[in-house]
């Protein structure tokens, strides 16, 4: 081996401390780098190929009842490569031994035969017998949640009658990776898929030789936007709810938010790790660079080309940086495991598989190689361009100017040994200012990666606690005339019903449209609050109607302005409306009008399409055994059902991340305390040894050097708690989707948990360094010339 | 010895050296003439300030001159580049510096073959140790050594790459009595085995005496030089 290279080894294990710290700083931002990105990138894949394999439609419309010779219509449309029809309806399930009403989705498969579109994977078990009505496949996510298996039997009211059915198969479906009926969460304990004989289906709902779900594919080339107003046209007759593309599929736009979210989060979290490592690198080798001055000196007195130093002292940085980023594809390859696997609790996969594209790994190194180097750069060019004869004489004594407090007047304020902190910190003010910078953004990056915790408990009270109030919402199978609600309290445990109707609409303003429901709700409604911008509840207006501020947006149209309502049932009405007012819904994207207003605009009478109640915890399980078989009723939503669920698995993947982000953040804190206090040991050896020689005792020596960190730790917490609110923040709006927005919400206690965990992170570097203060050896220490 | 037949190693006339320290120019080096011959033992004296060490780095091709002419044989010092300079040094030069300039974290035979690694045809790391009385020390570190031993690496360090010119710059400086006279007899020896030339700088006059010629530097100039008629050997010299 190279004496250079001898040296090196020699020199990095002296400094062994500062270089660990330095490649876990590297080793964390590759690792989070490489995790995200891989299990980005492992989702994406298994999208794409599922999506392939199992011929994923590309567009989607409901319809009230077509006939089916309408399906070869729609094959021949221009762009149409194929399509399929069937028949689906929500309805009632009663599971054996599970107290509550669950909401099945019963799809008909034609002739009993696998789908050529949406194709489903057998998971368990076998296909369903042509002609044998009462065999279902369940889907996998529901059957694993509910703990069903091939064999087992359950009922369904399928339009008000009860059906025993019995699983022979579980399956998968690319329509439901993410099953769920709209909103946030996924609901995979209150939500079943189910498919049948389509005949079996058709016969319970009465739409022999009718569908009332087309699925496509576009040919290649096709423009969708043209296929789908052609589509529209086709159905319109049939009561057409509008045609969507995959954007606007549940599970393909929850599942594309999660993608999107991954990749922000693996830009921002890591970019930020690799500008403090480049810091600490460019630190650390300016110091080690100074220090070895002499020697540098004698390497060109000896015949060292300067090309030949400087790659040495590059070397150095690329060490640790190849060090960190060996750790940190061990990490990466860990995380991006573990979150690859976290992901199929909620997205339902046949294969997920974890891959690692060798690019992703290689684009993390080349990115940490170049800050390494940048970091390096200008202080290797320095040791080029260092002229021997110069470096062999030793420095010149550091130059110390008065401090801005002395020259204000005010230094009798301070004791001469903290004008002695405050000078060094005024010395070398960029220094100072990136370690507090450094620090800061440990402290950011706990929040940044801990406040997910308080926006989501939020997102839940707001909506689950203000907004919808209720603790079950009945939706039957039609409208129904508003009487019901007076049935539906007479159900045993049900302390308050209050009636709403639901309008599938497409809203129009100039030339932007959007397909959504319009909810009509009762004006002096208790269960469904509707909120502003500020949390205050605004009334229904008297005419017109309100809108969720980011349909709003969506739309173009601000309070005052007029819009086109067309609904997709009934008489199919157009009506131009005002638009009163908007509404702060965290969740989803709708009109809402008084029950009144709406159905006099929709020229109907006083119908109702579901009723939201609030049940007697008590009477709880005589309301569910009868909702169970009561006609009518199309689904039951259990608001505690979804929200516990949701809530458990969250709540642990949150503490997954917190802890992760905590000791990466960690990382960094120590990293950066770690180095600078060795740093400004070592630079200040033969200072405070001579002050210990002078009589100053440990401790106020200690105090010089760590007053100087802890100055700087202090002036951090206030900047990396603001630099933390606008990471999130940042966060937030990256994270923003139609389909929900997070509430920005910070609550102290992150806050706090973030300055604990810098300041322990602090106090235990600043303990590794006083123990070395105090076994500094006076006499060596003075002997020697820097 | 007969001057005219030797050799001129190193040539230089009219050389001057300006710093600019801030607003301040520093003349260091104010026309000096020189001829220094093959195998001659040199002694550099005068006071600190009087520009000997700025001579010993120009003629070492560690610095540059303002003004004037430098050569060494033939080539031009004065204006070589950087890598030219670089490529002397490596090739021709041996520097045993005042502070010995060790890579602490190299051990005693690391530090020599530190030199060996890039010289053409070097001794043995181990010989050049063996020549300063150190084969018993190969694997220390420098900071396991004392500052005779040190200077005594560095010696090895600087004539194990078997230059032509050996330069030390106050190379008994931080030394002792007894040390800084086995440092210099060890100095003496390559110079006379090897036939090195050697220029020693020192404001010790008592040195002077083991010279073949001693040039004394006043002010950026030589004020005078001295042939000594007999060489002392180390062991005569007294301080």
């Amino acid at each position: 081996m190279k004496m250079l290279d001898v040296k090196l080894l020699r020199d990095l294990s002296r400094m062994k401390g500062q270089a660990v710290t330095i490649a876990l700083v590297v080793a964390s931002g590759i690792g989070g780098f490489i995790g995200m990105l891989t299990a980005y990138d492992s989702l994406h894949g298994s999208r794409q190929s599922y999506y392939e394999s199992t011929r994923f439609a590309d567009l989607f419309s409901g319809v009230k009842r077509a006939p089916e010779s309408l399906a070869e219509p729609i094959v021949q449309l221009p762009g149409v490569s194929d399509a399929e029809t069937t028949t689906l309806f929500d309805v009632t399930l009663d599971i054996p031994n599970v107290a509550e009403p669950v909401t099945g989705r019963m799809i008909g498969l034609t002739d009993g035969r696998p789908p050529r579109l949406n194709r489903l994977t057998l998971r368990r078990g076998r296909w369903i017998e042509p002609g044998e009505r009462n065999e279902v496949l369940v889907s996998e996510g529901f059957a694993t949640a509910r703990g069903l298996q091939p064999g087992d039997r359950l009922a369904a009211l399928l339009n008000g009658k009860r059906e025993d059915l019995r699983i022979v198969g579980v399956a998968l479906s690319p329509e439901y990776i993410y099953a769920n009926r709209g909103g946030a969460f996924p609901d995979d304990k209150g939500f079943g898929i189910f498919w049948m004989e389509r005949d079996g289906v058709e016969a319970a709902f009465n739409m022999k030789g009718a569908f009332n779900s087309v699925t496509l594919r576009l040919a290649p080339h096709a423009r969708a936007p043209a296929v789908i107003s052609a589509l529209d046209r086709l159905l319109a007759p049939y009561g057409g709810l509008g045609a969507y593309g995959r954007e606007d599929q549940i599970s393909h736009r929850i599942l594309d938010q999660e993608l999107n979210q991954l990749k922000v989060n693996a830009t921002v979290f890591p970019s930020i790790f690799l500008g403090v490592a480049a810091f600490l690198l460019n630190v650390v080798l300016a110091r080690q660079i100074s220090t070895q001055r002499e020697q540098i000196a004698a390497l060109k007195a000896l015949g060292y080309a300067d090309r030949t130093i400087a790659l040495h002292y590059l070397k150095f940085v690329l060490v640790i940086v190849l060090a960190g980023i060996a750790g940190g594809i061990g990490i990466g390859v860990w995380l991006g495991h573990y979150m690859t696997g976290m992901y199929t609790t909620f997205f339902h996969f046949p294969q997920l598989t974890y891959r690692i594209q060798p690019w992703i790994p290689l684009l993390a190194a080349a990115i940490s190689l170049t800050a390494g180097v940048a970091a390096a750069l200008q202080t290797v060019r320095r040791v080029a361009s260092l002229p021997p004869a110069e470096a062999m004489r030793p420095p010149a004594p550091a130059t110390f100017r008065r401090m801005i407090l002395e020259r204000l007047g005010w230094a009798h304020l301070l004791s001469s040994q903290t004008r002695m902190v405050v000078r060094t910190l005024e010395r070398r003010p960029l220094r100072a200012a990136l370690t507090t910078f450094g620090i800061a953004s440990s402290i950011a990056i706990i929040i940044g990666g801990t406040f997910w915790g308080d926006a989501v408990e939020e997102l839940i009270r707001v909506q689950f606690d203000e907004i919808q109030r209720e603790d079950a919402d009945i939706t039957f199978v039609e409208p129904l005339s508003e009487a019901v609600r007076y049935e539906i309290d007479e159900i045993p445990g049900v302390l308050y019903a209050e009636p709403s109707r639901s309008v599938p609409v497409r809203l129009r303003a100039g030339h932007r449209s959007y397909r959504t429901a319009v909810m009509g709700l009762p004006q002096e409604g208790e269960l469904r609050q509707l909120l502003d911008a500020d949390r205050h509840p605004i009334p229904l207006p008297p005419d017109g109607l309100l809108l969720t501020d980011r349909l709003a947006a969506r739309l173009g149209v601000k309070p005052g302005d007029r819009i086109e309502v067309e609904s997709l049932e009934g008489k199919r009405t157009r009506r131009t409306l005002l638009v009163a007012g908007l509404v702060n819904d965290l969740v989803g994207m709708v009109g809402y009008m008084e029950i009144g207003v709406l159905n006099r605009a929709m020229g109907e009478g006083n119908l109702i399409s579901s009723v939201a109640v609030r049940v007697d915890r008590a009477g709880v399980d005589l309301f569910n055994a009868r909702l169970k078989e009561t006609p009518a009723v199309a689904t039951v939503g259990m608001k505690r059902t979804a929200l516990e669920t949701f809530e458990k698995e969250s709540a642990r993947n949150i503490f997954f991340f917190t802890t992760i982000v905590t000791i990466f953040a960690g990382a960094i804190a120590v990293g950066v305390v770690y180095n600078s206090a060795r740093i400004a040991l070592a630079e200040r050896a033969w200072e405070l040894a001579s002050l210990r020689v002078l009589g100053f005792t440990r401790g106020e020596v200690s105090a010089l050097l760590l007053g100087e960190l802890a100055a700087e730790l202090i002036l951090a917490i206030p900047f990396g708690l603001w630099l933390g609110y606008l990471l999130a923040l940042g966060l937030v709006r990256s994270a923003h989707s139609e389909n929900f927005i997070i509430p920005m919400v910070i609550t102290p206690r992150t806050y706090a948990y973030a300055v604990l965990a810098i300041l322990i992170a602090g106090v235990v570097s600043a303990l590794i360094v006083r123990n070395r203060i105090d076994h500094l050896d006076l006499v060596g220490v003075l002997k020697t010339r820097e | 010895m007969n001057e005219l037949i030797q050799t001129t190693v190193f040539y230089a006339r009219g050389l001057a050296k300006i710093y600019r320290m801030g607003e301040v120019e520093v003349h260091a080096l104010r026309g000096v003439d020189l001829d220094i011959y093959e195998g001659e033992f040199i002694v550099l004296l005068g006071p600190s300030g009087s520009g000997k060490s700025t001579l010993l780095n120009i003629l070492g091709g560690l610095d540059t001159p303002t003004s004037g002419e430098a050569r060494w044989r033939n080539h031009d010092l004065g204006r070589a580049d950087e890598r030219g300079l670089t490529q002397y040094r490596r090739e021709h030069v041996g520097f045993v510096f005042q502070f010995y300039n060790l890579i602490p974290s190299l051990t005693v035979r690391e530090n020599v073959t530190l030199v060996t690694e890039i010289a053409e045809h070097p001794l043995k790391p181990e010989e050049a140790l063996r020549r300063v009385g150190l084969e018993h020390r190969l694997d220390h570190f420098p900071s396991q050594l004392s500052g005779g031993e040190q200077q005594r690496v560095a010696i090895a360090r600087a004539i194990a790459k078997r230059p032509e010119v050996l330069l030390c710059d106050e190379p008994t400086g931080a030394l002792d009595y007894e040390t800084g006279k086995v440092v210099l007899e060890v100095i003496a020896r390559i110079n006379q085995e090897f036939g090195t030339t050697a220029v020693v700088i020192t404001h010790n006059a008592a040195i002077a005496g083991m010279a073949d010629r001693v040039m004394h530097l006043a002010d950026g100039q030589i004020a005078s030089i001295e042939k000594n008629a007999r060489k002392l050997t180390p062991g005569e010299l007294r301080w």
